[in-house]
């Protein structure tokens, strides 16, 4: 497998016409590491994703991976291979030719291409399925293949577009574990394009939340979920209350939310009334009214819940600590 | 919901015990429901496809004078056919033809489908541009070859323009009323026999797919004979057959187009029906039929076009 290396982006731009839809972001994928693009539809994470592979010009600034300015290159000189949102492997040819393209379009014999190609099927568990066409398999066993197929190249960055989306849930939890696994075996660089904030927190080593074409703040996921450095960030990665205090935006965790029927002496911040009450299993969420300050949710485990149960329309006291309040960038 | 009551008590009386006695379709076995739901298309197979060639193949056994046809079950017809000279040429004509125009419809037709469903950017513009493509359908086809003789005359458009630019000093006598002008007025009606087919399969083919080639290293032209044409072949191989059996049946464009100099199979057959030869008009187009017959099974067996659909 291909050596390793740091993929960076220099005031990247991309335009269409008068709109921009990626705006001079700049970061550092460190070497081998598993980074996801994480943001709403039309964030510009996907165009994001599409520079750096090759399939959409760079309007202005940089791509710059292990040292080479890889801006004006074509896909297949870059050392980045892509993986398709559709997988779009070649449905006329069979599996073991669909990961031997890039082979075969270099001129390798077609020994050697499809000993290769079977080699990297293997990897990914599908040796099996080899001589089958791609319309004969499932979502999860199409998109083996077509890891195997971007795998194939060496690349030093595989780029991944919302890979996980066509699965059902069950096999989308199945995959993520595999990804991961993938990528901490062959060692390279892994980005993500996601808009499952769940996925990017178990997947990434490094989050990277885009918003309007721009970064909101990039860091490990429990930077992220715990200290979330503006509202977006916040209620995009959810679990959070964003409120005012003191004329200031804070985001306090819904967990970190404490909810007492008592006015306890004088450290009561807020008082609300209970509107909802939701049993998740582990913990049991509860929609609280809170008047002037909105609407805020408060998280519980379901052992703390259950010791004094909270009946909807209970009016409640919160309280929190002072170091669970984030204040946030306006 | 106005639409699905009047459906309620018919779908009650499909799951109702049979025990009234009034007649459904549901009723009878499926066997007999599938033939009677096949029956109407059969009956016009038969009477408007079946009943014709047969009978084409019947009076091709008959006899002919210069003056009556009587039946009758023999060969001469046949025997004529096939020991004439005259006859192989036609048919070597026919086919040439028939080559040459499914060449350059082919080239021209997968070209321009290419453009449409790949450089255009914008489904609008795909449209007007694929409508503009069959404009020249709004006229009769022999208007449309009648209005290249005046071009393509010794005194024509073509010749005078070519000779004030100083290209050719005297006119090409090969313009008009020849191989060339036939040949010219078969791609003119023909092209876009080719471009629709292949434009509907290019249309399907998904654009990502084009991504991963590049993405894979291929090159615009590999990735044109390792992904697009592969996967454009149903469409090529509707087109051809398109353009094969037209330009096969075809006499008119050749009777105009060439000034009855120069024949084809479909020629040969419309003089003998102009003479009342019909056996022998029949035996030809036998024959032809067979010819035709022959090429798209040769043609099928690059692509299995049940398969492709």
């Amino acid at each position: 497998m291909a050596r390793s290396l740091e993929l960076e982006l220099a005031a990247t731009t991309k335009k269409y016409g008068d709109t921009i839809a990626v705006n001079a972001i700049n970061h550092r994928f460190a070497a081998g590491s598993y980074s996801c693009l994480l943001g709403p539809s039309g964030c510009g994470k996907s165009s994001t994703l599409r520079m750096i592979a090759g399939h959409e010009t760079v309007s202005t600034g940089d791509i710059v991976l292990g040292g080479t300015n890889i801006t004006d290159l074509p896909p297949a000189k870059r050392g980045t291979a892509m993986m398709f949102q559709s997988y779009a492997l070649f449905p006329h040819l069979s599996v073991v030719d669909n990961v031997a393209f890039s082979q075969k379009m270099k001129g390798v014999d077609k020994a050697i291409r499809q000993k290769k190609a079977l080699e990297l099927l293997e990897l990914v568990d599908m040796s099996a399925y080899a001589a089958r066409m791609p319309s004969q398999l499932s979502g999860g066993q199409q998109q083996r293949v077509a890891l195997a197929r971007a795998l194939i190249t060496e690349p030093s960055v595989l780029l991944l577009d919302e890979p996980l989306s066509a699965l059902d849930p069950f096999l989308r939890i199945k995959m993520r574990l595999e990804l991961k696994r993938l990528q901490r075996e062959l060692g390279i660089s892994f980005i993500h394009v996601t808009h499952s904030q769940d996925e990017a927190l178990a997947l990434a080593d490094d989050i990277i939340v885009m918003n309007n074409g721009r970064i909101e703040q990039a860091g490990t996921p429990r930077d992220i979920f715990n200290a979330p450095a503006t509202e977006f960030v916040a209620k995009f990665i959810g679990g959070h209350n964003v409120l005012g205090q003191a004329g200031k935006r804070v985001a306090l965790r819904a967990d970190r939310l404490l909810v007492s029927k008592a006015q306890d002496g004088g450290s009561t911040l807020l008082g609300a009334t209970v509107r909802d009450v939701e049993y998740l299993g582990s913990t049991v969420k509860l929609a609280l009214d809170a008047g002037t300050t909105g609407d805020l949710t408060a998280s519980l485990s379901d052992e703390v819940f259950f010791q004094d149960p909270i009946d909807i329309g209970t009016a409640v006291f919160l309280t929190w600590k002072p170091e669970d309040a984030h204040p946030l960038a306006a | 919901m106005t639409d699905q009551t009047p459906s309620l008590p018919h779908a009650a009386s499909a799951r109702a015990p049979r025990t009234d006695s009034g007649f459904s379709l549901s009723r009878l076995p499926d066997a007999v429901t599938g033939w009677l739901l096949s029956l109407p298309l059969a009956l016009v197979l038969l009477f408007f496809l079946v009943l014709p060639i047969a009978m084409i193949v019947v009076v091709s056994f008959w006899g002919a004078t210069e003056f009556s046809i009587y039946p009758a079950f023999q060969f001469d017809n046949y025997e004529f056919l096939l020991t004439s000279p005259v006859t192989y040429q036609v048919f070597f004509n026919t086919i040439k033809y028939a080559v040459i125009t499914w060449a350059i419809t082919l080239v021209l037709g997968f070209t321009i489908a290419h453009f449409l469903a790949f450089h255009v950017r914008t489904q609008t513009w795909q449209i007007v541009l694929f409508l503009l493509c069959t404009i020249p359908f709004w006229t009769s086809n022999i208007i449309r070859m009648i209005s290249w003789i005046p071009f393509l005359g010794r005194n024509g458009i073509a010749n005078s323009t070519l000779i004030s630019m100083g290209v050719i000093d005297e006119p090409l006598e090969w313009l008009l009323f020849s191989d060339f002008s036939v040949i010219l007025a078969f791609v003119h009606l023909y092209t876009l026999f080719m471009v629709v087919p292949i434009f509907n399969t290019m249309m399907r083919i998904d654009k990502s797919l084009i991504e991963a080639a590049y993405d894979n290293g291929a090159s615009g032209f590999q990735t044109l004979t390792n992904v697009i044409i592969p996967l454009a072949k149903p469409g090529i191989m509707i087109g051809s057959i398109f353009v094969v059996t037209l330009v096969m049946g075809d006499f008119i464009t050749v009777r105009f187009m060439s000034g009855s100099q120069k024949a084809n199979v479909g020629r040969l057959i419309s003089n003998d029906v102009a003479l009342l030869q019909y056996p022998s008009a029949a035996a030809t187009a036998v024959i032809l039929l067979i010819t035709v017959l022959l090429v798209i099974s040769i043609l099928l067996r690059f692509v299995d076009i049940r398969k492709e659909l």
